[in-house]
């Protein structure tokens, strides 16, 4: 057995740039956070952002098996064949993490079934704030929290917080009526995070996803170029 | 062999997918079948000996050489639902992924060409533990053991059952999993010798139908 | 002692003029058979036990051979009941089937009860052309009412156009392989009943799955079959079940 072996065939490496036929494949970006921090809700945005001048689709990691894909179909954001579930039996961040067998299955079969992709956003169901994408997954990851859940979050940092290469802190909106301080949560995330990035949005406003969109744009630019 | 790639191949952290299984324990539990520790050890004691007998001993025989794709039939006709071959061919898959980063050989990118979706799992782990080094007795023990655990695991998810409780039924079913394994390995041989109908064949109906009510569920938790 | 060995053989063969036609029909000892009336151009065959069996020891077979285009249907005229004898060992029940290019066979046999300290092993192994049609349903009843089973292993394997499409085998009663009467596999039930139906046009137009009540699925299996798998606390529950399947399937 020789682990250096060179092999035909298809490539096993997850990571890799390229797909079986040479070209290059979607860029991946992960989006994780806690239960309830609008990850859906910027993932439909980002999809009617985008989806005009991208090709795109979407993998959720539910806890119930659907609940997420079935609200993005609900939604109508992308057709139905550009949104697959992946079931994580109870354990998002396992599915994200530790194993991402059935992830990268989902990200193959949609380049396959629907392709060519420009880009693919990997959904994680909601979990803790340790619960972060592997780099055999995802090209790049956007951790969503929100203000409703205590502006102490990026203090206590924690690997999504610190190490997710967009940090997106939503429902600014709904600051004044839960008590949260966004220029203390700007400044414990700077803190936290050095030179990596932070935007603050509101699905409500008219600038909506506009930053992190553009964000995207960027990152997929580097991605092609 | 290597005692040291069977631990490898044999941890429930492989990253192949089994987390997202229950083995049919998500429809056992919500049917009322299984509510505690002892309903457990009866469900996987029931499990062990009929679709782990016949995994492991697919498994052995795929090590000892067998054709995989016959093999591969063998356990569509040894699978009636539907939905257990959808999840037995997609853990295939997934573990090809696995093991073709882990233990790269020609073998395994043969059959990942032949099965672009996915083998029977029973019949990739076969491949998979001779690209390791591995031999028919460590394959087969891996997919007796498999099939205690998946089950064991998700059930400390869907009951809360205390994981002590959970461990102690693996280690009560040892010296069943022994049993197991050794006529895996018989039949894997006899197999090589007079064809695939020599495979173990044991049928659980309540596996099969309870597969198949859990495939229709709008929510679960496990995909199978 | 040694037990009681018995072969019945049934032919059935398109007699050229609508009909089919039993050039053999041979029963033997215990196994009897009896030709009944023909409903259009299918024959039928009532197997008569004329003893009871078999008993420890017993070796039963039947042998049927559908030939091209002709159509038989099989049924019997009362439950077998496999008994503890005084020979000692297991006693065997196999049936062998073949149906060749356009035949069609019913094979509809009532239940088979597993009485206390029996010990059976039943094989029926069936043998498709590509464009045979079958219907099969095979059911067992473990144990007389009140009463723990005998020791049961039943396995069914059906070939069409020589690739096996269905091969299953169950054990139960004392001895039997652990968990047999757990969660996993019967669950205190006492009757478990298979109704296997292949017709080419599943092939096209494959059946979707489905459940049927909480103790009994429809699946398509991996050819152009369709196994209908059911358990219940009862023989009567069991065969409205199966019939309500076989309804459906039209």
């Amino acid at each position: 057995m020789h682990l250096d072996h060179t092999h035909d065939g298809p490539a096993a490496v997850s990571a890799d740039a390229h797909r079986p036929d040479g070209t290059h494949r979607a860029l991946r970006i992960g989006l994780g956070g806690p239960v309830g921090s609008g990850k859906t809700a910027t993932v439909a945005a980002l999809c009617r952002a985008l989806r005009d001048e991208l090709s795109l689709a979407v993998v959720t990691n539910d806890i119930y098996t659907r609940e997420d894909a079935e609200f993005l179909l609900r939604a109508a954001v992308l057709p139905p064949e550009r949104i697959t579930a992946v079931e994580t039996g109870a354990c998002p961040h396992t599915a994200i993490r530790d194993d991402i067998s059935a992830n990268l299955e989902a990200v193959e079969d949609l380049e396959d079934e629907v392709g060519p992709l420009d880009l693919i956003l990997v959904e994680s169901g909601g979990d803790n704030l340790t619960a972060t994408f592997s780099k055999g997954l995802v090209d790049a990851q956007i951790f969503v929290i929100d203000v409703a859940g205590g502006d102490d979050i990026p203090r206590k940092g924690g690997p999504g917080v610190t190490t997710a290469d967009l940090l997106v802190v939503n429902k600014t909106d709904l600051a004044p009526y839960v008590g949260s301080d966004l220029g203390r949560m700007a400044a414990d995330a700077k803190a936290q995070r050095a030179e990596l990035p932070v935007v603050f949005q509101s699905l409500r406003t008219e600038a909506g996803v506009g930053d992190v969109a553009r964000w995207v744009r960027e990152r997929l630019a580097a991605w092609t170029a | 062999m290597s005692r040291g790639a069977l631990l490898v191949l044999a941890d429930g952290r492989f990253p192949a997918g089994g987390h997202a299984h229950s083995g049919g324990a998500e429809a056992a539990v919500k049917a009322g079948r299984v509510t505690g520790a002892a309903g457990l050890g009866e469900f996987c004691r029931g499990r062990l000996h009929t679709a782990g007998l016949v995994s492991a001993a697919v498994a052995a025989a795929a090590v000892l050489g067998a054709d995989p794709g016959e093999l591969d039939l063998a356990v569509d006709a040894r699978t009636p639902s539907p939905a257990l071959r959808v999840a037995s061919r997609r853990l295939g898959r997934q573990l090809m992924r696995a093991a073709r980063a882990t233990w790269p050989s020609a073998e395994l990118d043969a059959l990942a060409r032949e099965f672009p979706k996915g083998a029977h799992q029973p019949v990739v782990l076969g491949l998979v533990a001779r690209s390791a080094g591995l031999g028919a007795e460590d394959a087969a023990y891996c997919a007796a053991y498999e099939s205690v655990s998946g089950p064991a695991s998700a059930t400390v998810r869907l009951l809360s059952l205390d994981p002590f409780d959970a461990t102690a039924v693996l280690a009560r079913l040892a010296p069943e999993l022994d049993l197991v394994a050794d006529r895996a390995v018989e039949a894997g041989r006899r197999v090589l010798a007079e064809g695939v109908d020599e495979l173990p064949c044991a049928a659980a109906p309540l596996l099969e139908i309870g597969a198949e009510a859990h495939a229709a569920w709008a929510v679960r938790l496990f995909a199978s | 002692m040694t037990g009681v060995r018995a072969t019945a053989r049934i032919v059935a063969r398109d007699d050229g003029r609508g009909g089919t036609a039993l050039p053999v029909l041979e029963g033997d000892g215990p196994l009897a058979l009896r030709r009944t009336r023909a409903s259009g151009s299918e024959a039928r065959v009532m197997l008569v036990g004329a003893m009871s069996g078999p008993l420890g020891g017993d070796h039963f077979a039947v042998e049927a051979g559908v030939e091209r285009g002709a159509r038989l249907r099989v049924g019997s005229a009362a439950a077998t009941i496999a008994l503890p004898g005084q020979a000692k060992g297991e006693s065997r029940y196999d049936v062998r089937i073949d149906v060749a290019e356009g035949g069609e066979l019913h094979w509809l046999p009532e239940q088979l009860i597993s009485v206390q300290g029996s010990d059976l092993r039943v094989t029926t192994r069936v043998d498709l052309a590509g464009s045979a049609r079958l219907v099969l349903r095979e059911e067992q009843v473990l144990g007389r009412v009140g009463e723990e089973p005998g020791r049961l292993t039943s396995r069914l394997s059906v070939r069409v156009a020589g690739r096996t499409v269905l091969d299953q085998e169950l054990g139960c009663g004392p001895g039997a392989p652990g968990g047999w009467d757990g969660p996993a596999v019967l669950g205190g039930h006492r009757a478990v009943g298979q109704l296997v139906v292949v017709r080419p046009e599943f092939a096209r137009e494959p059946v979707a799955a489905r459940m049927l009540g909480e103790h009994a699925a429809l699946v398509p299996l991996a050819g152009p079959a369709v196994l209908v798998s059911a358990i219940a606390s009862d023989a009567l529950r069991l065969r409205r079940v199966l019939d309500e399947a076989l309804a459906f399937l039209g």
